[in-house]
């Protein structure tokens, strides 16, 4: 089946076969690898990427369901430049082996756009669906309330 | 003097990662290239009568199909063991099984096509008929009569016994202790946990039939023992045309250390169809291919004084290495975990022995702490008892225990000899940093309010980096334990350091790059690391058992003591002084005349002369390269304190860590960012354990919990704040004076977790319950020993 789906701002024509994943049409389709995939149950968050505005585990939405969307993944969150999420988890050491970060910055960004006035509580919350094996999340919590803070400044 | 050791330097490895350019091997795609799937095992244990991969192979987009017969008819070795105690009975494991499967998840068959999902299709096309046979699913009754026999010549499914310490002075003081003071014992199952990096396992393989040469992308802690065991025992193809790389790993916890099957058959493949070949595990193949961790069972227990002084600790386990040995499988619950059994604790009488058995399960090796955990969990669980026995606060009941700060060096009875440490000022820090006794106030306050809270303690000893490699080989090893490192020096005074160690996590391109800009003087900036490359990097051991900082970050200092020596020589030579006059000023990178600062040369200048060799001394080769093989002269032993608070929900039995306090002792810290990155990180993991994670077999084999649906990992909301501060006494014997710190957190936090929960369940009767408190197991045990109608 042919889709035509926008990523990071350029738009890509393909045929796929309908049980193509969304998460492989980027990484293979594409090769935009930073969207990363760390499991089969749509568990682990590794691949959450922006679809239409809304944070989705990619691996969890067809190709085909895609056709006409526009879509985000961490290499368009700030075209070269560094989003507060990014920059927040450089700062505050919010990553180690670096595998699950793309997709928690992801959905971290839309916690904080989706809610102004998040606690810990509700941060801690609303990263249950992305999973992390190195950090113990505390420094994740760390950067996300960093950049919640600077991104309501801007 | 140190402008960067000591400092909270950023990483530099972060930009890529949180960016999106992470170099995980699954990222990695080659011209022409195919994709191989593997048709695995769904019983634990049957017999192959046949395999019929016909209808598999007319799926268009298919490229071939093998069996372990294609392998081995090639002349593909099995996968061996790198650890074996005296008298180890290793079953025979392939890469891909010929006759009969012992685990869910073993190799049968692996199909090559053109994209992964034709892979995937044909898996489904394979036909295998198999003859399901009895399963042995538990460490200990799988020695027992009528278990079914696993390999034909390893009776009672026993590949190994090891003991050691003081057995006989062990006997004698459990029998004064039960005439003349107090015997506490405990029956403890340290459960089986799966590691679950977030990156599941890859391989990418390029063999070039131009070149006769084959490199391997694989997701590895350490690719040289990799290559090597490939070399010598499994693929054939020599060391020196097979390069392997373990670039960006997403995590590892040991299990990447081991030699994989899917690492035999993918570069088999690529050589046999002349196509670069990819392979990546799916998280269901994960959890049933990734070695397994933990698993003991054990009757642990401790003799003391009636003033309270132990005088024996004596344990038997039974610890499960699933259906083969893995690669350092036997390390594990021998010198990782027997020799670790005198805990912070002077006890003249240590004896252990442990049975390494097989069962129908995935195959256990080291996971995060690796034994280490394993032995805190019984020594401090069994402290804890025999506190409570004694009516003694937990804390004073250690103290009166300790090794004393004036003992180091000290020889336990278990062949460790700890290099240094002060617990008493351990336990000082964390006694005020947790307001200990507040603590203790409120919980008396909330039990008499009939609220289920409790304090938990545990102060744990790690051996970290082993070594020697010549006591190592003693133990067991069939490797070495040292690390390489080279300094390059590139003209222009840029340089590129190459390590053995990996870093999957760590932040090795920041810490080792803060320790050689101190040691030389320079920026930053100017130093790149360089590891994971078999083709790049001389022959070095990798990462694991907390060992990069002390022994591979050793290798660097010691390199750089190199360079700075040649440098000197050359400046004296171009200042007409004498070398010992010559200053190396570590502070910029320059050296000068002794007492005449303006006779001075900048640390790119003596750079540049090196390599144009115009005017160096007399026999002075040319080039600016420093290379040392560091092995060190013993573990570093670091330890720990950590106090934690719970409260138990008594309607639905959930536990909640309402606070954690860890005051650790790592020595000499590089990165203090880092290694608090590292305690945490390790905290949450051995928290995991205490409270959610389980791997469950049923009676067949079948593996219940096999997804991340199934298996309960630490999720954001699972914890509090954890506070994390130090002491810090440096290792007498690495140059920089550090211990491990990957570890220690995971080491000490499940039995500090667990001794909270037994706490808030002891007024209830209760001193002990197998992990993980899961709100279903607690509310069972509690339901009818509370009141009926308590608020």
């Amino acid at each position: 089946m042919q889709v035509t789906i926008t990523v990071n701002g350029k738009s890509h024509t393909r045929d796929v076969e309908p049980r193509t994943l969304l998460s492989d049409f980027i990484r293979d389709g594409l090769n935009l690898t930073g969207t990363n995939i760390g499991c089969d149950t749509s568990q682990c968050g590794a691949c959450t990427i922006h679809m239409n505005g809304q944070a989705v585990k990619a691996c969890t939405v067809l190709a085909v369901q895609a056709d006409g969307s526009n879509l985000t993944t961490i290499e368009g969150l700030a075209n070269g430049d560094l989003h507060p999420m990014q920059k927040a988890f450089w700062n505050e050491h919010a990553l180690q082996c670096g595998y699950c970060t793309p997709g928690m910055i992801m959905s971290a960004v839309k916690l904080v756009e989706n809610n102004p006035s998040l606690t810990e509580a509700d941060i801690r919350h609303g990263l249950e669906g992305n999973m992390c094996r190195c950090t113990g999340y505390e420094n994740i919590v760390n950067a996300v309330q960093s950049a919640a803070a600077e991104m309501q400044g801007a | 003097m140190a402008k960067y050791v000591g400092e909270r330097v950023k990483r530099f490895e972060d930009p890529r990662f949180i960016q999106g350019r992470g170099k995980y091997v699954a990222n990695l795609t080659l011209n022409n290239m195919a994709y191989v799937a593997i048709k695995r095992s769904p019983y634990a244990h049957a017999k192959i009568n046949s395999i019929d991969t016909s209808a598999a192979l007319a799926l268009p987009g298919v490229i071939a199909i093998y069996t372990g017969k294609d392998l081995q008819d090639s002349g593909v070795g099995a996968l061996p063991c790198g650890w074996l105690v005296p008298g180890t009975k290793v079953p025979v494991r392939h890469a891909l099984v010929t006759d009969k499967v012992c685990h869910v998840g073993d190799s049968v068959a692996a199909v090559v096509a053109e994209n992964p999902y034709i892979a995937e299709d044909a898996l489904d096309l394979i036909e295998v008929d198999y003859d399901p046979l009895p399963a042995a699913i538990n460490a200990r009754h799988t020695t027992e009569s009528g278990a079914p026999q696993i390999h034909p010549d390893i009776e009672n499914n026993i590949s190994y016994s090891w003991e050691l310490g003081e057995k006989e002075g062990a006997e004698k003081a459990f029998a004064e202790a039960e005439a003349n003071g107090h015997v506490v014992k405990i029956d403890l199952i340290n459960q089986r946990l799966v590691p679950n990096a977030m990156e599941p396992r890859a391989c990418v393989a390029d063999w070039n039939g131009f070149t006769e040469e084959m490199t391997l992308w694989t997701t590895s802690q350490n690719p040289h023992p990799i290559r090597l065991l490939l070399s010598a025992f499994t693929l054939g193809i020599p060391e020196n045309r097979l390069r392997v790389i373990s670039p960006d790993v997403g995590g590892g916890f040991g299990s990447k250390i081991f030699h994989y099957p899917e690492e035999v058959i993918v570069p088999w493949i690529s050589r046999e169809i002349s196509r670069p070949c990819k392979w990546v595990a799916t998280r269901s193949e994960s959890f049933m291919t990734d070695s397994q961790g933990r698993d003991h069972v054990s009757e642990a227990e401790l003799a003391m004084t009636a003033e309270g002084t132990i005088t024996a600790l004596r344990v038997k386990t039974w610890a499960d290495q699933g259906a083969y040995l893995s690669t350092f499988a036997p390390l594990i619950p021998t010198a990782f975990y027997i020799c670790l059994l005198s805990g912070l604790y002077k006890i003249p009488n240590v004896y252990g022995i442990a049975h390494g058995t097989l069962t129908n399960t995935v195959p256990v090796d080291a996971y995060r702490g690796a034994g280490r955990p394993e032995a805190s969990y019984v020594v401090e669980r069994l402290v804890e008892e025999a506190a409570r026995v004694m009516n003694m606060d937990s804390i004073e009941f250690r103290r009166h225990n300790f090794i004393g700060v004036d003992e180091f060096p000290y020889q336990t009875p278990v062949a460790m000899a700890y290099d240094s440490g002060d617990y008493n000022k351990l336990f000082d820090k964390a006694v005020e940093f947790a307001s200990y006794q507040e603590l203790r106030d409120a919980q008396a306050k909330a039990r008499k309010e009939g609220r289920l809270v409790g304090i938990g303690v545990a102060g744990c000893i790690e051996a970290s980096g082993p070594a020697p490699s010549k006591i190592a080989g003693a133990l067991g090893a069939a490797v070495g334990f040292w690390e390489s490192g080279v300094i390059r020096v590139h003209p222009t005074g840029k340089v590129s350091l190459m390590t053995g160690s990996h870093t999957h996590g760590q932040g090795h391109e920041t810490a080792f790059v803060q320790v050689v800009a101190d040691e030389l003087g320079i920026p930053m900036e100017d130093i790149e690391l360089i590891h994971g490359d078999t083709g790049k990097v001389p022959f070095g051991m990798g990462t694991y058992g907390s060992r990069s900082a002390s022994v591979g970050a050793s290798a660097l200092v010691i390199s750089a003591g190199k360079v700075r020596e040649k440098m000197k020589r050359i400046a004296a030579h171009q200042l007409e002084a004498a070398v010992e006059d010559i200053v190396y000023d570590q502070s910029n990178g320059t050296m000068y005349v002794s007492g005449s600062s303006d006779k001075a040369m900048a640390f790119g200048e003596i750079s540049f002369a090196a390599y144009t060799a115009h005017n160096l001394p007399d026999e002075m080769e040319p080039g600016l390269e420093e290379t040392s093989f560091y092995d060190p002269a013993n573990f570093t032993f670091p330890n720990s304190a950590h106090i934690a608070q719970v409260e138990i929900d008594r309607h639905t039995g959930e536990v909640t860590v309402q606070k954690y306090f860890a005051v650790d002792d790592v020595g000499n810290v590089i990165n203090p960012m880092i290694v608090e990155g590292q305690i945490v990180g390790g905290i949450a993991q051995g928290v995991g354990q205490a409270l959610w994670e389980n791997t469950v077999y049923n009676e067949d084999g079948q593996l219940l919990s096999g997804s991340f649906l199934d298996y309960a990992m630490p999720r954001a909301d699972g914890f509090p704040r954890i506070n994390t501060d130090r002491t810090e006494t440096p290792s007498p014997h690495n140059p920089l004076g550090v211990k491990g710190c990957g570890e220690m957190g995971t080491i000490t936090s499940t039995v500090t977790i667990a001794n909270a929960v037994v706490d808030a369940l002891a007024p209830l009767g209760i001193t002990h319950m197998d992990m993980p408190f899961t709100a279903q197991k607690i509310h069972s045990a509690i339901a009818n020993k509370l009141p009926v109608a308590a608020d």
